[in-house]
């Protein structure tokens, strides 16, 4: 193309394909030559101020204890460590948090179509008050005045099908593994292979063999083992007060869960009233037409239908959501940008950890991003 | 012109979040550009320009301060500011422009002060905060006289019987981001192998609502800082503080390092207050011992003879300036954590060197 401009013989500049091509190439050239002066100029400009640059710090101690951690960490770990266990937690509520939102923002979004006032008027309320406040206002409401009210832990309050909810967290029953469970693993895979194996040889067959060997497993495994595949651990409040045992979610990271999914769910919730109504009334019509019954026409026309139109500014939500996970710093969840800031204070490199954190959140929603338009793609292929 | 648009930028936003101010380190950095490359001839280390001209020029002393501790600094519902680290940051003012009201008092988190002072977007750090020497080397902050000999502290609820450190095994502990209590919390019950649970907070406020409402069972800062905090609970006689003193705090103010002559006139005026004391200058009988004394380390000190104020760019009578409109160093303690105040705090190791304490002013000569 290139070529063919240069070497035609019409005169260059009064060539209509070459216009296009130059003001590319020059907007590229003025960008790089912009962002190379800005660069030059902040380390220049650092360096007058004393302020050194570098990332060497990442290896020294942490020396600050993390109040939670899903990887192992303790205060002699080294920086970039506890900077891992901040992004661990963040990706914790952002997962946990993406689900529930979705969850919610569904329900309330389909209550909001619903023919009863009373469920429309209650969906409308909730939407109308959680999208109009503002995000670090509800956090501080969850934490300092919602869990502010639960039972104290000090009045040992009892529990509640086996789970507690107290002023110093939620704990509920949850598996443990047991000396057995590696054993029912292996034996259990190992079945399922088989059961695999004879499905495909033995097609057509019954009764269903794959059945049989699954089951063989379970019974060798249950003779072999004497216990279950896996236990399950009560919580209980111990004498010093403390939540022991069971699953445990900490003031902070429910009070920050709660509020992100109440929140960006209400969000959902339009975008999924928006998507339903979409969907031309007509729809409905033929839905009911073929005598299916309404949630059924729902699940199976209108909703698959209306995903399209779902999914781009779902995208944008889960993406509000991720960065949302940062004003935990005001209830105290030690997440990405928390521990981020606490490093600033411990190594005193502001720039570096901005840094950090530009690129790290940058990342992690620009992969959030490609998932769902990997999704979003994988639901065009139905039009026709 | 663009100078002063990224100065506003600076001191408009560094107040809102620490690792913004570090933003706008960034942004600054990129956007003084211009300005930067013309100064590079002018700004050469030998003749920077002196932070004391910028302040005399301004007519006004910029001083970052916590403004949330009662007897360090606090604003009272008049919106007038008081405490240890307002009279110090006013008695510089004195010195410098005469005035102890010409003074702006910019509130800063714990992290954020260190950006503040490091841009230059305040003149002078007055924020309890710990002399340390990463503090100094990494950070860049030059350190004044150390104003107050303080040591970290731990207080629970009296009925929590929780006596001791060890006896908070496993427990959950409230403390704020940004401070060495932090670091020091963690260091200390390493060293003792003991388990806690950290729950760490953005702001001193949320810290102590946390520990109020039963989030923690104890919380850390400095001793003075606790029993402050303490005044502002609904039952202060419901907590108690423990023995233990976990950390050395000595608590002093600051400036950016890399001006000598600004330096030494925060060292100096702190150092006056304390001379001040030990000579028994107060703020009442100043001008009649200036009329009066006899005494040539007195005159000299007080700027009846001699010319000690002149080395730092200040007039010769600074001192006796700073003691008639801040007080000494006793009456500034006195009425701000001492006898005179609610919090009644015994000056302890904070007494002069000749009561056996560790206050020492270097000679005024």
């Amino acid at each position: 193309m290139l070529i063919r401009i240069l070497f035609n013989r019409l005169p260059l500049l009064r060539d209509v394909r070459f216009w296009p091509i130059a003001g590319q190439a020059g907007l590229v050239l003025l960008l790089v030559g912009v962002g190379t002066l800005l660069g030059r100029n902040l380390t220049q400009n650092l360096h007058q101020a004393g302020i050194p640059i570098g990332f060497d710090f990442l290896s020294a101690p942490a020396s600050f204890a993390i109040g939670e951690y899903l990887i192992p960490y303790s205060p002699s770990d080294s920086i970039a460590q506890a900077l891992l266990v901040g992004l661990a937690n963040t990706l914790r509520v952002t997962i946990i948090g993406i689900i529930f939102a979705t969850l919610v923002g569904f329900m309330i979004g389909i209550a909001r179509l619903s023919a009863n006032p009373l469920l429309h008027q209650a969906a409308t309320l909730y939407i109308e008050i959680c999208r109009n406040t503002p995000l670090l206002l509800q956090l501080l409401f969850w934490y300092f005045v919602g869990f502010a009210q639960l039972p104290h832990i000090e009045t040992q309050p009892s529990a509640i099908a086996g789970s507690y909810i107290t002023n110093r967290g939620i704990a509920i029953p949850w598996f443990t593994l047991t000396s057995g469970s590696v054993t029912w693993l292996l034996l259990l895979s190992l079945g399922l292979l088989a059961g695999i194996g004879l499905r495909r040889f033995r097609q057509g067959d019954r009764p269903q063999w794959w059945v049989a060997t699954i089951a063989i497993a379970i019974l060798l495994a249950a003779v072999l083992t004497q216990t279950g595949p896996l236990a399950i651990d009560l919580p209980r409040i111990s004498d010093t007060n403390q939540l022991e045992g069971g699953l445990q979610f900490s003031p902070e990271f429910t009070s920050l869960l709660v509020g992100l999914t109440l929140f960006i769910g209400s969000f959902i919730a339009e975008i999924v009233r928006a998507g339903i109504q979409s969907v031309p009334q007509g729809q409905w019509e033929a839905a009911q037409a073929l005598g299916l019954k309404s949630p059924i026409a729902l699940l199976t026309v209108i909703v698959p239908q209306a995903l399209p139109a779902i999914v781009p500014p779902l995208t944008n939500q889960y993406l509000n959501l991720l960065k949302g996970t940062s004003l935990a710093i005001a209830i105290g969840y030690p997440d990405l940008y928390f521990v981020a800031n606490t490093t600033f204070n411990r190594a005193g490199r502001a720039v570096e950890t901005m840094l950090i954190l530009i690129i790290t959140y940058l990342s992690t929603n620009l992969s959030i991003s490609l998932l769902m338009n990997a999704f979003n793609r994988s639901l065009q292929i139905h039009d026709r | 012109m663009l100078k002063k648009v990224t100065h506003l930028l600076r001191c408009k936003i560094s107040r809102s979040s620490p690792l913004v101010a570090g933003a706008i380190v960034m942004l600054s950095g990129v956007m003084s550009c211009a300005a930067a490359n013309q100064q590079q001839t002018s700004t050469a280390p030998s003749s920077p320009i002196r932070q004391l001209d910028r302040v005399k020029q301004r007519g006004q002393l910029i001083c970052g301060t916590s403004g949330k501790v009662p007897g360090f600094s606090f604003v009272d519902p008049q919106g007038q500011y008081s405490g240890l680290d307002v009279d110090i940051c006013r008695a510089v003012a004195v010195a410098v422009l005469n005035d102890s009201n010409k003074v702006e008092f910019r509130q800063l988190g714990a992290t954020q002060r260190f950006t503040s002072i490091q841009t230059g977007s305040i003149d002078v750090i007055s924020q309890m905060v710990t002399v340390t020497i990463s503090r100094q080397a990494a950070v860049g902050v030059a350190f004044g006289p150390i104003v107050l000999y303080d040591g970290q502290g731990i207080m629970v609820k009296q009925r929590s019987g929780i006596t001791d450190l060890a006896s908070l095994s496993g427990k959950s502990i409230c403390v704020q981001t940004g401070s060495t209590t932090e670091l020091n919390l963690a260091d200390q019950f390493r060293k003792r192998n003991i388990p806690y649970q950290p729950v760490v907070f953005e702001s001193r406020d949320a810290t102590f609502t946390a520990y109020e409402q039963g989030r923690c069972d104890a919380v850390t800062t400095d001793r003075s800082g606790l029993v402050a905090q303490r005044s502002k609970l609904a039952n202060p006689t419901e907590h108690v503080i423990f023995a233990d003193v976990l950390s050395k705090e000595p608590l002093a103010p600051g400036v950016k390092g890399g001006d000598h002559q600004w330096h030494s006139i925060l060292t100096w005026t702190v150092n006056a207050l304390i001379q001040a004391e030990e000579y028994g200058i107060t703020s009442q009988n100043v001008d009649q011992i200036a009329a009066s004394s006899q005494d040539p380390d007195v005159r000299r000190f007080l700027g009846v003879e001699g010319n000690i104020g002149d080395g730092l760019g200040l007039s010769h009578d600074f001192a006796r300036r700073v003691i008639k409109q801040v007080g000494n160093y006793a009456e500034i303690y006195d009425r701000n954590l001492g006898a005179d105040s609610p919090l009644q705090i015994e000056r302890g190791p904070n007494q002069l060197w000749t009561k056996g304490g560790l206050l020492y002013s270097p000679p005024f000569r």
